[in-house]
């Protein structure tokens, strides 16, 4: 059994069912983000850990106890909302102290942990303002600081980003980690970003509709999505429909060229297949793999260090691919004729 | 000055003058109780009248443990109809109203028929009961107020997530309302405080009808009896209720903490 244990976990607000059975083990000091869109049941299942939603069945357990009944003010999980939720009317010390004063601790250990914590979070001197003097980055992590003081056994993080500008978010998204990392914590952390998930986590378990879809190490999930819903939604994606032609042999037809998969789809011959291709993989010219389909180009973006083009391939549909920029070389242009090419060990069969 | 702003003054200047010619009278008649000089002969008998000390005295002890109750009432049930039952808002916002459309005449004598000596809860039969039955009468009278503003302040802040961030860290119902959503609607509070304050202050038909001697009814009784010296208990009822208007405009001003600026 994992150190926090979710066991068919299932909520339904009326007729309608937000989680259906969700299942999941994080280990002791393992750091799992929730990813999917919004209304997926990622945050329900955050809130129903955190014993603010009551599950319509299921079981969550720490450490072997079963905590499904348990109010969430006895759960002693430490959690980061996204609107701060900092207590206006206290001071950034009086915020970090509020939990240890209420397991009552004494004034010098509050003390104590106040000032280690502030030193943590790397704001000694603000110990005495207000929240509204604090810009939302500070406040964030003063929230933050506040959750970790009374020693929780998990950290809920609900967003905690998404209210702050794009700097910010990447400079703090780094700083939770160091900090979650530093203590070893058991964390979850909702998301509907996959960059933040991809570079936080140990592992991603991507939602959607109420069921984890994938759980993966980010490079997993990225690299190797099982499902449709998770390949587009992670990352950009081409969906390219072929052929199949020879199911055992994984032989496939793409825009009209023969292609052999390593792997044997899941249909039956003359069917038509779905196969995804991240633009990173498809190359501009013929030195970039096994598979050469002639095109046009259709597309154009620059977007800094890297150009997106979009070829209209010969067989039919069109592939978006990267290319990076380089000073000395002007970008593609638009109608131009070119080759592309792609490994065959690159091609994604998904399963739905 | 343009025809549309000479309009305004000359509105404005009515308004001031239909607000302040009777208080500058009443002032005025209050100042000459000794013939041919203006002195505050009145307000000195006034104040030095042990009654009014004493019924004054009465009302300020009453107004307060209104106060007190009204907050115990109306904080924690504004705090749950928003947190945990949204959709009785309705229900709860036009009961509180209820006070302001039944005369009080009306409540009093329905309390008078339920409270009787010869009901189940005699509550008119005894001083306490009397006591205890006028401080729920005047807490009913300022619930429109004091839910009113109560209320208003609650929708300032994010109880849910305020609530949540509490219970998380191991709070529980007694420590939230009154270490985090207390003090955040302190300002609030303290508006529909004062407001109550000036209504059980000047209170005449419930102390009447339960009789029992507070300021209002001393105040009737003095309009009755003499001359000069209920006009200066009028000015001083008023520089009262003023005095409480701006203490709301005070304290809503220099609150160390603003949820505005948050």
């Amino acid at each position: 059994m994992s150190f926090l244990d979710i066991r068919h976990l299932q909520k339904s607000f009326g007729a309608l069912r937000v989680v259906k059975d969700f299942t999941l083990g994080i280990e002791k000091g393992e750091f799992v983000s929730f990813l999917g869109p919004s209304g997926c049941g990622k945050t329900t299942v955050l809130r129903m850990v955190g014993g603010f939603e009551t599950p319509t069945s299921g079981a969550v357990s720490i450490d072997r106890r079963d905590i499904t009944a348990l109010p969430a003010n006895r759960r002693k999980i430490g959690m980061v909302f996204q609107a701060y939720a900092l207590f206006p009317n206290l001071t950034v010390a009086d915020n970090i102290g509020f939990g240890l004063k209420v397991a009552g601790e004494g004034k010098a250990e509050i003390a104590r942990r106040v000032a280690e914590m502030l030193e943590l979070i790397g704001l000694p001197q603000l110990g005495s303002r207000y929240p509204f003097q604090l810009s939302g980055g500070q406040q964030q992590r003063v929230a933050l600081a506040r959750a970790l003081a009374p020693r929780p056994q998990v950290l809920l993080l609900d967003e905690p980003l998404s209210a702050l500008d794009a700097k910010i978010r990447v400079s703090l998204r780094e700083e939770i980690r160091r900090i979650q990392r530093d203590l070893g914590i058991t964390t979850i952390f909702v998301t509907h970003d996959q960059e933040e998930a991809l570079s936080m986590s140990d592992r991603v378990v991507v939602m959607h509709q109420g069921v984890a879809d994938q759980v993966g190490t980010p490079f997993e999930i990225y690299n190797r999505p099982t499902t449709r819903f998770v390949a587009e939604f992670v990352g950009t994606l081409n969906l390219i429909d072929a052929d199949l032609v020879d199911a055992a042999a994984g032989h496939i037809r793409l825009a009209g060229v023969p292609v052999t998969l390593d792997r044997a789809p899941p249909s039956r011959a003359g069917e038509r297949i779905s196969l995804a291709l991240r633009p990173e993989t498809v190359a501009l010219g013929r030195n970039g793999g096994d598979i050469v389909l002639p095109g046009r180009i259709t597309e154009v973006h620059f977007l800094g260090p890297v150009i997106r083009v979009r070829v209209s391939v010969e067989g039919g549909g069109s592939i978006a691919l990267d290319t990076f920029n380089q000073a000395d070389r002007p970008p593609p242009s638009i109608g131009a004729p070119v080759d592309i090419s792609m490994s065959h060990r690159d091609l994604l069969v998904l399963a739905a | 000055m343009t025809g549309k702003q000479l309009w305004s003054w000359l509105a404005v200047a009515f308004a001031g003058l239909y607000f302040l010619l009777p208080l500058v009278g009443m002032f005025d008649f209050s100042m000459r109780m000794q013939r041919g000089v203006y002195s505050f002969e009145a307000y000195r008998i006034v104040l030095a009248d042990p009654q009014f000390q004493q019924t004054f005295g009465y009302s300020i002890a009453l107004a307060l443990l209104t106060i007190v109750l009204g907050i115990l009432l109306v904080v924690p049930t504004a705090y749950f109809v928003r947190l945990r039952f949204p959709s009785l808002r309705p229900a709860i916002e036009f009961i509180t109203l209820l006070p302001l459309v039944i005369p009080p005449i009306v409540i009093v004598f329905g309390y008078i028929r339920i409270y009787n000596t010869s009901s189940v809860l005699p509550l008119t039969g005894s001083w306490w009961g009397t006591n205890i039955l006028l401080l729920c009468g005047y807490a009913v009278l300022s619930l429109p107020y004091m839910y009113r503003s109560v209320d208003t302040g609650l929708r300032t802040i994010d109880i849910a997530s305020l609530t949540e961030a509490a219970q998380s860290l191991g709070a529980g119902w007694v420590r939230i309302l009154a270490v985090v959503i207390l003090p955040n609607v302190f300002v609030s509070v303290l508006s529909g405080a004062f407001l109550t304050f000036a209504i059980v202050i000047g209170e005449y038909v419930f102390a009447a009808l339960l009789n029992v001697n507070s300021f209002g009814p001393y105040m009737v009784w003095m309009g009755g009896n003499r001359a000069y010296e209920p006009s200066a208990l009028a000015v001083v009822a008023f520089v009262i209720t003023w005095a409480c208007m701006g203490l709301i405009q005070l304290f809503t001003r220099f609150s160390k903490f603003s949820t505005a600026r948050r």
